[in-house]
């Protein structure tokens, strides 16, 4: 009996768009990271248990109960009105999971699937369990052939990230921004650690994807494409990099102001990282 | 007399149809002036009401609805009655297909089967280059798409990696055309998985070809094989259907007061009409209509022997939703486990019916159960086992929740996924699926990625722009366009979250 927990915001048993092949993705709740440009943010808080979503619930799937919001699938119709009531970014539908939960999810699914991705949120908040679950996988023979991959942010800590490598498959890293202080602007924290944690996983050659949203009038600026270009360069030509265009779907606050990314937008920089020899850039197949 | 005169007159001077388009809708008019085979009150009735639907074949069946003819019969021995001998290279084989198939009958009036055409063509291969079978591949796939235009035209190849396999999947990617459609036969222990990576990237690029499982598929026929037709018919080879008729679950369900009823009354009740239905159609064809004096009975393309009648069942979205409510449970099917369930059960029960139910003149004197994929004049009613339009969930949660059905449909379940485009930058994603899908017991895998302008429209191809133009009112050169235009109008199919109409028959001038 593995005994580690998750607080989960939600669950797909289809992504072509988290790492090689189809995957199954768990996203974990809470985020320390705190960017005007999140297309999830209700991914970011954690329920203080206000009830002030409970009201809001068109379908009485919200409920309180001695003092805890309790919800109810069943009775949901995923409309996220909920999420909208919230003041704080947390979401009253996160439910926990166990090992033991997620093995039996993939264990239904194993067929149709090339692996797991734990997504958020920032995934790495809950290490523990990541460690855990990886590791249940690769000892479960039925599973052992998924591969286990996280998408993060980058903030873990490299003795942290010493501990989870070992059953860890691959790294999704969003680079947010080059440079410090725009870095700051855009996510409330410095990339101090983004930086090392990218050299880390390079290093133990767990780094699957480098991942850089194109924000115009912030990220495609001549200096901060021109630092990503280096940083690649310095890491290999063959890093994989998948270049990701703003949108305003899902996000909230004043980034809804700023500038979409189009497609031109994003294949002119594509453009500049193949000149530089950047050989495996990827663009978005869709833009909405 | 004066409606009649009227439609025909409509008919000939519409200014969307080519004259070949014109003659088959007069054809189909004179033959409807016949009285339909003779059916018991209680059969009519339940045909009038629509609890059954005979696809509007016709009123005097002269021809199998699809034939399958074996065609390595004139590959091999040449045709005395169409003056052809055996042809000695891969010019004069393809050349003798092209004849063949401008005299094999189907209810669309052009061939809906033009064969395994890896098998039939390999033995002339040899000594050729892959780039000199390119290029014939592609001559012999310009000219079936130009003059057979009908998307439910079926070519199979596969289960084994081979060079016309290969070349066939890489003319049909480039050229992307509505005709014909393709299957690939696809087992395990055969097929390499290159040659299923290389199916699945077509998919990506034209949402061609479906997949079928073959050893499944196999285990259902016996030595001289099957093949898939139409959309998603699960044939004998040198032999075919002679008739589909479908029962309507919803129907039935309208007429039931409890899942108790429904089971053990009203589907055993119409399940028997449906028989009677399709056994007076299957005796004007066999014993009125002289069809099997035919060239292709006497040189051994088909065999009386081999046909079979095809069972459809529709709608069973909506019979268990309706039974769910029945007792009042909320939840949907496709959604919910207990929905799910209900309707694994209403298989069960059907296959069961078709098992122990005689059928006179069909192959092994049993119908075959079909998970039929609707017509275009289908409103608020779901084809086969399909979830409805517009609330699939994701692909996985998709395949699983219709995987127990798959077994029961011995002649084929039309079931189409509908992938968001980000798969383009992923075809891994979409290999995996199918792979698994199949591995699971899918019987057959089709696909539609969002955005190809090539979509299923209920199951045979369609473009979308070809849509657009007719309701332009230009006229297309391609008999399955109206239909999808029908289909797209009347049946929210295209709200399917990449678009989809299924299925085949243009059934009658509208
Ligand atoms: S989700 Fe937000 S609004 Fe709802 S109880 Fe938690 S903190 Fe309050
Ligand atoms: S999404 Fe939130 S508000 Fe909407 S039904 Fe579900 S719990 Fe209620």
């Amino acid at each position: 009996m593995n005994s580690a927990q998750a607080t989960v915001s939600k669950i797909l048993n289809y992504s072509c768009v988290d790492g090689p092949g189809n995957r199954l993705v768990v996203f974990l709740q809470g985020c320390n990271f705190n960017c005007s440009s999140c297309h999830n943010p209700h991914t970011i808080g954690i329920c203080n248990h206000c009830g002030d979503c409970v009201p809001a619930c068109p379908h009485k799937a919200l409920t309180v109960l001695e003092g805890k919001v309790s919800f109810d699938p069943q009775q949901c119709d995923q409309c996220d009105a909920c999420l909208r009531a919230c003041s704080i970014n947390a979401n009253p539908m996160v439910q926990t999971m166990s090992v033991e939960a997620v093995l039996a999810r993939l264990t239904e699914h194993h067929l149709m699937l090339d692996g797991i991705t734990l997504s958020g949120g920032e995934a790495t908040l809950q290490a523990h369990f990541i460690g855990q679950l990886f590791k249940a996988i690769k000892a479960d023979a039925r599973l052992r052939h998924l591969s286990c991959f996280i998408d993060s942010n980058g903030q873990l800590g490299s003795s942290a990230w010493q501990r989870l490598l070992p059953v860890t498959d691959g790294v999704l890293l969003d680079i947010k921004a080059l440079d410090a202080d725009l870095h700051q602007t855009l996510t409330g924290r410095s990339n101090q650690r983004v930086l090392q944690s990218l050299r880390l996983l390079h290093q133990a050659d767990k780094l699957h994807e480098l991942r850089y949203l194109v924000i115009p009038g912030f990220t495609d600026r001549p200096s901060e494409v021109h630092a990503l270009v280096e940083l690649v360069q310095s890491l290999g030509t063959a890093t994989q990099v998948r270049l990701n265009a703003f949108q305003h779907h899902g996000v909230i606050g004043p980034a809804r102001e700023w500038p979409t990314a189009s497609k031109n937008d994003i294949e002119i920089i594509a453009g500049q990282l193949r000149q530089q020899g950047i050989e495996r850039v990827i663009t978005p197949a869709v833009y909405i | 007399m004066q409606a009649i005169h009227k439609k025909l007159q409509q008919i000939v001077c519409d200014q969307t149809l080519s004259p070949q388009q014109k003659a088959r809708y007069l054809s189909l008019e004179a033959e409807n002036l016949l009285p339909y085979p003779e059916l018991d009150a209680d059969t009519s009735e339940a045909l009038a009401a629509g609890v059954l639907c005979d696809l509007v074949e016709g009123h005097a069946p002269y021809k199998p609805r699809y034939v399958l003819p074996d065609y390595s019969v004139v590959l091999t021995q040449g045709s005395e009655y169409l003056e052809l001998d055996a042809p000695k290279d891969l010019d004069e084989a393809i050349n003798c297909l092209m004849i063949a198939y401008h005299h094999v009958p189907s209810v669309t009036g052009m061939p809906v089967y033009i064969g395994h055409l890896d098998q039939l063509l390999l033995p002339f291969c040899e000594g050729l280059t892959d780039d000199q079978l390119y290029t014939k591949i592609k001559l012999f796939w310009r000219y079936l798409d130009r003059t057979l235009p009908d998307a439910f035209m079926h070519a199979n190849i596969g289960p084994q990696d081979n060079p016309v396999a290969r070349a066939i999947l890489r003319v049909d990617a480039e050229l992307k055309q509505i005709a014909p459609n393709l299957t690939f036969c696809y087992d395990p222990d055969i097929s390499s998985d290159a040659i299923l990576q290389q199916a699945t990237d077509n998919i990506i690029a034209c949402s061609k070809p479906h997949i079928a499982n073959h050893p499944m598929h196999q285990a259902a026929f016996d030595d001289r094989g099957y093949g898939i037709v139409s959309c998603y018919n699960a044939l004998p080879v040198a032999g075919g259907a002679a008739t589909l008729v479908r029962l309507n679950l919803k129907e039935v369900a309208l007429r039931s007061t409890s899942v108790t009823d429904f089971l053990t009354r009203k589907l055993p009740y119409y399940g028997d009409l449906c028989f009677r239905l399709l056994s007076s159609r299957m005796s004007y064809l066999f014993e009125k209509s002289n069809f099997f004096t035919s060239f292709l009975v006497q040189e051994g393309w088909i065999d009386r022997q081999r046909f079979t009648a095809m069972y459809g069942i529709y709608g069973m979205a909506e019979a268990v939703n309706l039974l769910q409510d029945m007792q009042q449970c909320s939840g949907r099917y496709g959604h919910d486990a207990k929905a799910n369930q209900l309707g694994y059960q209403i298989s069960e029960a059907l296959a069961e019916l078709v098992q122990r139910t005689p059928v006179k003149h069909a192959w092994r004197g049993r119908a075959m159960l079909h998970s039929q994929a609707g017509i275009s004049s289908d409103v608020e009613v779901t084809p086969g086992v399909r979830i409805p339009y517009g609330s699939e969930p994701d692909p996985v949660t998709h395949i699983q929740a219709l995987l127990p059905h798959h077994h029961y449909y011995a002649s084929g379940i039309s079931e189409i996924l509908t992938l968001e485009e980000t798969i383009k930058n992923n075809p891994q994603a979409l290999f995996t699926l199918c792979k698994g899908a199949l591995a699971a017991g899918f019987r057959e895998f089709t696909a539609n990625v969002d955005s190809n302008d090539l979509v299923r429209v209920t199951g045979y191809m369609v473009r979308l722009s070809d849509i657009e133009q007719y309701n332009q009112q230009q006229g297309s050169r391609i008999n399955t366009t109206a239909l999808g235009a029908e289909a797209a109008a009347s049946t929210n199919i295209l709200d399917r979250k990449p678009r989809v109409v299924s299925h085949e028959l243009s059934p009658s001038y509208s």
